[in-house]
């Protein structure tokens, strides 16, 4: 369970971000909407603990994110950000391997290399597993990233618009090795989506943030709704029902 | 573009499958072959460098007291060499590593031009005399300080700031630095002819300014930061990720930057206060050294950039010493020949 409590992060007098107060329940896929600047993303690197906030508190299956050493809330949480550019040029199994680090630290055993390759295996990247980062396309390489974090084993798994620059095909495998790790490996994944089909088919709850606070939160047949949705994104929304039960909105 | 980097790991797929799947700090097998390869053909070209600086064109016929008087001599400035090839390379890439760039090099945060400055006051201030006399142990340990201290003030300064920014304070490094640069030349254009003559052979780093009695506190200060920089190599790995991705593998990645930037200045302030400003060196061994190892692994590239440093220098010594018989200024053979090889490797490769 991911607990926020009164959590508040001043940008400037105007721009802040909460107080926020919110409980993610364990397991499952929780999905992060919202219009552009609600502060999805802000939220989900001060649960990451990349940005720190200036009030409230975090806490992370018990942990206190501000006070936990970093070393060991890396066995409990990872964070993938958007953009990842890398100095040197890794190949997806040494890219991966980095996930080991918080256990290893940089001294691979024959355990870890057990587990780097079902990581790669789970994500379809065992024939791509020898080739540098450089040489991937865009959805290749975003899989290997997500192998990175789900290796590192973390219960929670925190990621930043995955979806982003992927195309049709891509971003539904994607959804679905995210579900299928849910489910497989016991993982709690929080992710920001920008598509709110996306989260309707795929996730267990929808945490919809506006204006810095938390709008809604619920499953998503709470959320998925006319009146909800069409306040949320100042647009004008219809939603249908779907073809394998789960709703559809409709917004063009 | 990617034509060429594209052939290479197509091969290896297959054999990869076929053993146990491994994950290592080499992308393939020939990969490490070639980086042993290298590392040896290094070591070969250093000894064989080192030997020739002490033995080539010794008057003294081999054996004789004489001949070893020599080599003694020269041996020194060979060990200096060595010396200061290890401060350069660990200290350009580790300093590349922390902040995310393999452009900068870590002399640009002021660090010569502070030295430039030091010598310069001297003899402003206290003429020929003041310059001449600013030489031994005392003189080298405040030259480092000094170096030294500006570098931690503003690493401290700028990274434990609420508005910590890495970016922020190279820039102000760079800006130290050229203000510095300013007031030295300011300061150089009123010195008498002579005054310059002496000090500008003091501008340009040559191994000759280095005098044993800085050892003790050199040598020490080398072997500190480098060990940390050493035993930090794992967590430099990670950093090399970038700064959000090293947290995220829960490395403490402020304090490590502090740590490092703090070993890189030691090194850097130690070199250069030892022979002088080397600008051009570690940035040309450090970029040749990423394209030789062919590894993310600073513990694989720690050694081969110190050997590249070592038989860059010692070549452009060599050179310098007995084909042109102009010592001293081994740094415009540094920056002809190494600029070139640099030009040559990058435009070959396509890429840092």
């Amino acid at each position: 369970m991911i607990q926020l409590s009164k959590v508040l992060k001043r940008y400037s007098s105007e721009v802040s971000i909460g107080p926020v107060d919110l409980e993610i329940p364990s397991g499952g896929i929780t999905a992060l909407v919202g219009p552009n600047g609600a502060g999805k993303s802000t939220m989900l690197t001060m649960i990451g603990r990349l940005l720190g906030m200036d009030e409230g508190s975090i806490t992370i299956a018990g942990y206190d994110v501000a006070s936990t050493k970093s070393r060991d809330l890396a066995t409990i949480v990872s964070i993938l950000r958007q953009e990842n550019h890398f100095i040197t040029r890794l190949t997806v199994r040494q890219l991966v391997g980095f996930g080991r680090f918080p256990y290893s630290q940089g001294r691979l055993n024959r355990d870890d290399e057990a587990i780097i390759s079902r990581y790669i295996d789970f994500l379809d990247l065992r024939e791509l597993e020898t080739r540098y980062l450089d040489e991937l396309s865009g959805g290749q390489r975003q899989r290997a990233y997500v192998a990175m974090v789900l290796c590192q084993e973390t219960d929670y798994v925190l990621l930043d618009e995955p979806l982003n620059n992927l195309d049709i095909a891509h971003s539904v495998t994607m959804m679905r090795h995210l579900r299928a790790a849910a489910a497989e490996f016991d993982r709690t994944i929080i992710v920001v989506l920008h598509d709110i089909n996306f989260a309707a088919a795929y996730a267990d709850y929808i945490c919809a943030m506006k204006d810095g606070a938390i709008a809604e939160f619920g499953p998503p047949s709470a959320i998925m709704r006319d009146g909800v949705l069409s306040t949320l994104f100042n647009t004008d929304i219809t939603v249908i029902p779907g073809p394998n039960g789960r709703p559809v909105a409709i917004y063009f | 573009m990617h034509t060429a980097t594209l052939s290479t790991p197509t091969t290896t797929g297959a054999d990869a499958r076929g053993g146990e799947r491994r994950s290592g700090s080499f992308a393939t097998a020939a990969a490490r072959r070639r980086y042993w390869v290298w590392v040896s053909c290094l070591i070969a070209g250093s000894l064989l460098l080192g030997f020739g600086l002490i033995a080539w064109a010794n008057p003294m016929p081999l054996g004789t007291r004489g001949f070893w008087i020599i080599a003694q001599h020269r041996s020194l400035a060979v060990f200096v060499m060595a010396l200061v090839a290890l401060c350069q390379a660990m200290a350009t890439v580790a300093f590349q590593t922390v902040t995310n760039n393999r452009i900068l090099t870590p002399s640009i945060m002021g660090f010569e031009s502070l030295y430039r400055a030091i010598q310069t006051t001297s003899v402003y201030l206290f003429g020929l005399a003041g310059l001449v006399s600013f030489t031994g142990l005392t003189a080298f340990v405040f030259q480092v300080g000094v170096m030294m201290g500006l570098a931690c003030a503003l690493y401290g300064w700028l990274l434990s700031g609420r508005y910590a920014n890495l970016q922020v304070m190279l820039l102000i490094g760079v800006v130290i630095g050229g203000g510095l640069g300013s007031v030295s030349s300011f300061m150089q254009r009123l010195l008498t002819p002579s005054e310059f003559d002496v000090l500008s052979a003091r501008m340009f780093g040559s191994v000759s300014n280095a005098n044993p009695v800085y050892f003790p506190v050199a040598i020490p200060l080398i072997v500190i930061a480098g060990g940390v920089l050493w035993f930090t190599s794992r967590s430099l790995n990670t950093l090399s990720l970038g700064r959000e991705a090293a947290i995220n593998l829960g490395v403490p990645h402020r304090r490590m930057t502090i740590i490092v930037l703090i070993a890189t200045s030691a090194l850097i302030a130690t070199s250069t206060a030892l022979v002088g400003p080397l600008t051009f060196l570690g940035f040309l061994v450090a970029t040749l050294a990423y394209q030789v190892a062919d590894t993310y692994d600073h513990r694989y590239l720690f050694p081969v950039a110190a050997l590249i440093g070592f038989v860059v220098l010692s070549a452009a010594y060599f050179v310098m010493n007995f084909i042109f018989y102009g010592s001293g200024v081994v740094s415009i053979i540094i920056e002809l020949v190494g600029g070139t090889v640099f030009l040559i490797v990058i435009m070959k490769k396509g890429r840092l």
